[in-house]
């Protein structure tokens, strides 16, 4: 499991989450996000292409992450959630707390 | 990193049927909730539940009990453990998280999709697992979990 951070053309940080975002590895992602908003990236996706599950500190960690990037006038949108991952943002009501796009491009175009 | 999960895999065959038992303790380290995952769903028969049940419902529900067993069930005391049994039927899964702690409440835990609680980080866990699972069952101590999840 772990985490790739790209900047496409027009700045936007792509963040990949490959395997699971649990309890054990969401201090890494925090971290790394975090530091790409230090460093000024200001809009960000993250892509759940390659995501097998997100358990509910992963849910939490995106909360807190998409609270931060908002107080510095940024935004975090997601992107790549299958059916069952999709149901689960669902179910949790987090589904209005984020813009969900089906696909990277998809976000990206909408920023 | 060098691991200290030991899985017991045990076949017993009772009221006509085999039934597989799969055992687990897991130290009270948050790093182990994801290796301990990889090696249930690794030994977990092909039936009753489906690939993709397998991969998301098991697999998030297991990490999202012992993530709690282990904060706070354990409170991340290394001198305590988290058991874990799975019991594999024919029609059936059931899953045990049995911690060393003092045991909770489960119906004084608010519901996380509230307004007023939605953009907090934490307290998701239960209401996850709940969603994840056919059935969830506290023993009356409330250290120990039973998640059911039926065929399919």
């Amino acid at each position: 499991m772990s985490f790739t951070l790209r900047k496409d053309k027009h700045g936007v940080v792509v963040v990949g989450v490959d395997g699971q975002l649990i309890v054990g590895n969401r201090q890494e992602l925090k971290q790394k996000v975090l530091d790409a908003l230090e460093s000024g990236g200001r809009k960000f996706v993250v892509d759940f292409t390659k995501t097998g599950y997100i358990d509910s500190s992963g849910l939490g960690v995106l909360v807190s992450l998409s609270k931060k990037i908002r107080e510095q006038g940024g935004d975090l949108r997601l992107c790549g959630l299958n059916e069952d991952l999709q149901t689960l943002f669902e179910l949790t009501k987090l589904d209005t707390l984020f813009a969900i796009a089906k696909t990277s491009e998809e976000a990206l175009a909408a920023f | 990193m060098t691991t200290p999960l030991r899985l017991d895999v045990r076949r017993r065959a009772g009221g006509g049927e085999t039934e597989t038992e799969l055992s687990l303790d897991v130290p009270s380290d948050l790093q182990y909730v994801g290796p301990a995952v990889e090696l249930i769903v690794g030994r977990l028969p092909p039936a009753p539940l489906s690939p993709r049940r397998i991969r998301f419902n098991f697999s998030t529900a297991l990490a999202e009990a012992l993530a709690n067993a282990i904060a706070y069930g354990n409170r991340h005391d290394p001198a305590r453990v988290v058991r874990v049994l799975v019991q594999v039927g024919h029609d059936v899964v059931r899953l045990h998280v049995t911690d060393e702690g003092d045991g909770f409440d489960p119906d004084t835990v608010p519901d996380p999709t509230l307004p007023e609680r939605l953009a907090l980080e934490d307290g998701r866990g239960l209401f996850v697992l709940r969603s994840l699972v056919d059935h969830v069952a506290f023993n009356e101590k409330g250290n120990s979990v039973c998640l059911t999840l039926l065929a399919g």
